[in-house]
């Protein structure tokens, strides 16, 4: 008893002391919790410098958060709208852009860089010169690999960049490029600043531009360990607008499992690529944030084979193929059926063009009418691995395979390894592919000269080896001009030679999806150019 | 008391001149360069090249070489990882006191909860009590710990939310880095939040130290069983009950003490186990240890940071090891005139 008693008067304090402990500071949680925000992400960045990449993660973790562009993309319609230049113009020509920069815009400061000036056309001209400059120092630096600006030729087309005055810029370029704008907004185009350049000229440490970034985005970097967590903050003097988060964090979850799991603790408040989304609905706190991404997973034929050579035949496939059906049982509702190349959000895209509706007899008409009534058999080739905008294309083959059957047409399925698999149909081994196309710009040249012109012919990415002089006269016509009513009208028309022609039949365009918790407000997932936290803020602090 | 210390820590010298020798011939035997393998320049220039081989004695005997290798540990420098070049030492530094904090909260855990109930088990000898815990026992020691951190997720953080399942500390808590100890840099630091952040970390503790703990706890019962059914079968406990002391002063006066010496000694042996427990542990509940980080770095080939990782885990193994012993020694003054280390 007597110990018993002696332990009692132990524990009671110890107990009080420790339960005091615990409830003290109930208050700061909430601006902690509220002025901070988790996104899981599912990668590492390879850079933080977006010239020097062109893979989705990086994109995601750097563009937004710590650069801006001289012209951005609207996040509704996907025109250009002012970025760090406030306005611009195009000679009638077409060979000179003039760019009006913003006069309030700075820099980061940090532990290892402080502006002394705002950004001027000096960090423009640093920024676009490091990517054509092959004398530059930080061109040598990385040995000159900008993956997308040599994917458009940028060093060719730019002939000179030139300082008008200090909020002046004028590119020189060689030929007319109506997607030379397009380019400028793309997550790649970002501006640097000059000074801190020189700043690390000065100390021999150039390396450092991609590694420990300055840019004048609503994020500064902080901290960055491998494969573990980025660490941003707030910038407080962001020219846009004021920041509500002060702190972002990327905290790097490759399995997605447990990026599920971190979702359903609150340990992350957003996740990125979400699976199980059936239960993150169910879930009262939770929600799912979708966009079309400019994507299109396509079934082209080889036209240059009968008897895909015959118009007639490719349209009574077309009708023969249950597309609602595609999207609910290969993409679970993650995508919207295609009736063109673009997708809706595209300013090209136009609801006037005719589709090619899904319709058994139909089919069945133009078959007989081809003389092939009875039937023939083909092969589908598809590739047995998940792409981003198909997820099982060896499913959809069996689909349409069910589908065709249905009119009588027997088809077999052909699939190879991913690279063997491209360099065959590079080659035009075969007679139908289950392919698609994710787009670099979403300008909507860019869903046509590089699959269906008569140029990517020779390269092997037209896969359905389909050339149309009408087809590559207006895309070449388009590309000339700056007028949209112009360029709109031209698409128009390419767009009603390919229901026509059906070279191709577009299937799905798919859906990109994070998901967030419920007290995560605001818009992350742009449908272009990588998620941006810019916009967001929270709600309550009931996070713990 | 001094020649035994002596010889504990001669044995730790033999024991670590056959881990370094070991760890020396891995680099000529995992693929790759020699060179590359042991420093860790994946592509050096020309010149570094020529002052590693010079730093490393490579153009030397192979005694010479280990010599040099072993020097090289000596001054603190493990060379640099093979997959982001930066010095092992400091991620060393960064990522053992992790580990250590885990182990050493399972350590307490396994042993709180352990002893008394294998204690209360030898008491209630071959009755139902003794059954129950044994069967507990049983059942702790067969399952795997990757399992069972796996079903604590799911019932204490998913279905009941109680506790989060990742990590040392909520990542907005931004604690600067002293000790590497998170708890005592919590402290440290000057965070509006400190507190709040402490308790954050407790949080996290909790499921991994459990899980960790369960096979550990499981094997003290059974020590703890064991040790105490001996003492309890010995002449002076019999002595005491001639003499008509109660049970309960028996056990608690005589009983607990003696057989504490026995298990006490037990434990530094088990510590290894613990270890490997929490490397797989730290992997699942995304402990940033030395042990996912060893683990990521077999995943990655990196052979420089597997040596490294591996002479450091082993060093701080064998120093729980011995401080066991010495303990054992200050307890029990009959094993310091032992002639031979165990």
């Amino acid at each position: 008893m007597k110990y018993k008693a002696r332990l009692i008067k132990i524990i009671i304090p110890f107990y009080l002391a420790l339960t005091t402990l615990a409830a003290c500071g109930p208050t700061p949680a909430d601006t902690i919790f509220t002025k901070g925000l988790i996104y899981c992400s599912e990668g590492s960045p390879s850079s933080f410098n977006p010239q020097l990449i062109t893979d989705g993660t990086t994109t995601d973790a750097t563009t937004q958060q710590l650069y801006n562009r001289l012209i951005n993309f609207d996040n509704d319609n996907l025109e250009r709208i002012p970025g760090l230049a406030k306005s611009w113009h195009v000679t009638r020509n077409g060979k000179m852009i003039t760019f009006y920069l913003r006069k309030d815009v700075s820099f980061h400061q940090t532990d290892y860089f402080t502006p002394t000036r705002k950004m001027n056309a000096d960090d423009v001209i640093f920024s676009f010169n490091r990517l054509i400059d092959p004398t530059d120092p930080f061109y040598q630096v990385v040995d000159g690999n900008f993956p997308f600006f040599k994917s458009i030729n940028f060093a060719e087309l730019v002939d000179e960049i030139e300082k008008i005055d200090d909020y002046t810029v004028r590119f020189k370029i060689s030929h007319p490029d109506s997607t030379f704008l397009s380019n400028l907004a793309t997550p790649f185009a970002v501006i640097l600043s000059k000074e801190y350049s020189e700043q690390l000229m000065a100390a021999d440490t150039l390396q450092n531009i991609d590694n420990l970034p300055i840019g004048t985005g609503p994020f500064k970097f902080k901290e960055y360990r491998n494969n573990a967590i980025i660490r941003y903050s707030k910038h407080p003097e962001y020219w846009r607008q004021d920041v509500a988060i002060e702190q972002l964090i990327f905290n790097i979850t490759p399995n997605k499992t447990n990026r599920l799991t971190k979702l359903f603790t609150h340990e992350c408040d957003v996740i990125s690529y979400p699976i199980a989304q059936q239960e993150i609905r169910s879930r009262d706190d939770l929600m799912i944030d979708e966009v079309t991404a400019f994507n299109v997973a396509f079934f082209a034929f080889n036209t240059q084979v009968a008897p895909f050579d015959n118009p007639s035949v490719r349209k009574a496939i077309a009708h023969a193929i249950n597309k609602e059906a595609i999207i609910k049982s290969v993409y679970y509702g993650q995508a919207e059926a295609a009736d063109s190349m673009l997708p809706r959000l595209s300013w090209a895209y136009s609801n006037k063009i005719s589709s090619i509706p899904y319709s058994i007899k139909m089919a069945k008409q133009l078959l007989a009418d081809a003389g092939l009534g009875d039937g023939f058999s083909f092969d589908i080739w598809a590739p047995s691995v998940q792409r981003s905008y198909n997820p099982n294309s060896l499913k959809m083959a069996k689909l349409i395979k069910a589908d065709l059957a249905e009119v009588g047409i027997d088809a077999n399925i052909i699939s190879y390894e991913w690279t063997t698999f491209l360099r065959k149909i590079e080659k035009g081994e075969h007679q139908s592919v289950l392919i698609g196309w994710n787009a670099d710009h979403p300008d909507p040249d860019n869903f046509f000269s590089p699959l269906l012109s008569c140029s990517a012919m020779a390269t092997g990415r037209n896969r359905a080896f389909w050339c149309n002089q009408q087809f590559d006269q207006l895309l070449a016509k388009s590309l000339l001009t700056n007028d949209l009513t112009e360029r709109f009208n031209f698409y128009h028309a390419a767009q009603q030679i390919l229901v026509d022609q059906v070279p191709l039949i577009p299937i799905a365009h798919s859906k990109r999806s994070l998901a967030k918790l419920k007290n995560v407000k605001g818009d992350i997932l742009p449908p272009f150019g990588g998620v941006s936290f810019e916009n967001v803020h929270k709600v309550d602090g009931s996070k713990m | 008391m001094l020649i035994f210390a002596l010889r504990r820590l001669n044995l730790l010298f033999f024991t670590l001149l056959m881990l370094t020798i070991v760890s020396f011939s891995l680099s000529y035997f995992f693929p790759g360069e020699a060179i590359n393998n042991i420093s860790g320049q994946i592509n050096p220039s020309v010149e570094e090249l020529a002052a590693l081989n010079e730093l490393y004695q490579m153009d030397k005997s192979i005694i010479h070489q280990y010599f040099a290798y072993v020097g090289q540990l000596l001054s603190g420098n493990f060379g640099i990882s093979m997959a982001n070049q930066t010095a092992i030492s400091a991620d060393l530094r960064h990522y053992l006191p992790s580990t250590i904090e885990l182990c050493l909260a399972a350590l307490f855990i396994a042993m709180v909860i352990g002893i008394p109930l294998g204690f209360l088990a030898a008491i209630y000898h071959n009755k139902p009590a003794d059954k129950a815990i044994l069967v507990f026992a049983m059942v702790g020691y067969s399952i795997p710990v990757f399992w069972l951190s796996l079903i604590f997720i799911l019932v204490f953080s998913i279905n009941l939310s109680w506790f989060p399942t990742s990590g040392q500390l909520n990542l907005l808590f931004e604690i600067k880095q002293v000790t590497g100890f998170k708890f005592v840099d919590i402290l440290l630091s000057d965070s509006p939040y400190k507190y709040l952040a402490f308790k954050d970390a407790l949080m996290h503790l909790v499921l991994p130290a459990f899980a960790v703990a369960t096979a550990p706890t499981t094997l003290f019962i059974r020590l703890a069983r064991t040790s105490m059914l001996e003492v309890l079968e010995s002449n002076f406990i019999k002595a005491a009950k001639a003499k008509g002391l109660s049970k309960a002063k028996i056990i608690l006066h005589h009983g607990v003490r003696n057989s504490l010496v026995h298990i006490i000694r037990q434990m530094g042996l088990h510590f290894a186990n613990l270890v490997t427990v929490a490397m797989i542990a730290e992997v699942i509940f995304e402990w940033q240890g030395a042990g996912s980080w060893l683990i990521d770095s077999i995943f990655h080939r990196d052979y420089t940071a597997i040596q490294g990782g591996l002479i450091a885990l082993a060093i701080f193994t064998f120093t729980i090891n011995i401080l066991f012993d010495f303990i054992y020694a200050a307890i029990n003054p009959l094993e310091r005139h032992k002639k031979h280390g165990a």
